[in-house]
């Protein structure tokens, strides 16, 4: 839990590194990387998103009940696109005839 | 304030079925976290829509992006963020008891969001005088007509139903902005602040994927 008071200037440092991913992420987009571009993108967003959850959000600082339950929304979201996607990227596959 | 021994005692936040304030408050965290749950799968299934149609139809896709405004989009995120931002801060300030400060920033915070809307408002508005509003009055090149599409029925979703949420998270600051200045909140009793940022900051993280992936493919294209 949060009885864990965080000083003010991690919420400054984390707010600094997230404008620094924004800027990162738009410049990146105008460079062809071919695929490498919804790739850089995704991580970068990806990361972000950890950051807001971990210090933002007091994750990190929490009970691992609620990193558990956290972690658990990451877990279902992995099987909502896993089948999902292994239904409809292997549609064009012929294994017979 | 009630001395120290009869606070343990009976703390007037304290709710009959908890032992103490500290469970009470991993309580109301764990419930907020299950609730986000349910928001990742609901915001999740879009997120699948957008990742077959995209696999399907990528260069309509880019096209159809191109149209957005990255500018607009870019100040949005920032805006966004800086929120996210004002809200940690007043969370901090009410773990702290300052009841002056958690006023000025979930103030802060709700503005922010209202920016937000304002700007959102303005690009929808160009996308129905450009006719990229699917339907009967849709407009775009012949070749990507049926897909673009579409890529802006999901934006025109995605983008609503998270506007919708920011809708529900100014109203949410509303309240917690009563209950902070006729004194609800202390610094024993903030969970409701802590709880609301959960909410506030998921809806960042969703947005935090929005724009890349709406506004950012096929920036490169020719």
């Amino acid at each position: 839990m949060t009885d864990h008071i965080l000083p003010k200037r991690v919420y400054y440092i984390i707010f600094g590194i997230l404008l620094l991913c924004t800027y990162l992420t738009v410049q990146i987009a105008f460079f062809d990387l071919g695929r490498l571009n919804t790739v850089a993108a995704l991580v970068i967003a990806v990361f972000k998103a950890i950051l807001v959850v971990l210090f933002f959000m007091h994750v990190k600082y929490s009970t691992r009940l609620t990193w558990a339950v956290a972690l658990g929304s990451v877990f279902w979201l992995a099987i909502l696109f896993v089948l999902t996607m292994g239904d409809y990227l292997t549609r064009g596959w012929r294994t017979y005839g | 304030m009630l001395p120290e021994a009869a606070q343990h005692a009976h703390h007037p936040a304290l709710a009959h079925q908890f032992d103490s304030l500290a469970q009470q408050r991993e309580a109301a965290t764990l419930g907020m976290w299950v609730f986000l749950v349910t928001e990742v799968l609901f915001f999740g299934g879009m997120f699948a829509t957008y990742a077959i149609y995209r696999a399907w139809y990528p260069e309509a896709f880019a096209a159809a992006s191109h149209e957005l405004d990255v500018m607009l989009g870019t100040i949005n995120t920032v805006v966004l963020i800086t929120s996210s931002l004002t809200m940690a801060l007043a969370v901090h300030a009410a773990q702290l008891g300052q009841r002056r400060v958690v006023l000025w920033f979930l103030a802060g915070t709700m503005v922010l969001g209202a920016v937000f809307l304002g700007i959102k408002s303005v690009e929808y508005y160009h996308k129905f005088t450009e006719h990229h509003v699917p339907g009967p009055g849709f407009q775009f090149e012949r070749e990507y007509f049926r897909h673009a599409q579409l890529f802006f029925s999901l934006y025109f979703l995605m983008t609503g139903l998270h506007a919708l949420h920011m809708v529900i998270g100014i109203g949410i600051m509303l309240v917690m902005f009563w209950w902070a200045w006729r004194g609800t909140i202390t610094a024993d009793y903030y969970s409701p602040i802590e709880i609301s940022g959960l909410y506030w900051h998921f809806v960042d993280i969703v947005w935090i994927f929005l724009f890349p992936l709406l506004y950012l493919i096929g920036r490169h294209g020719p």
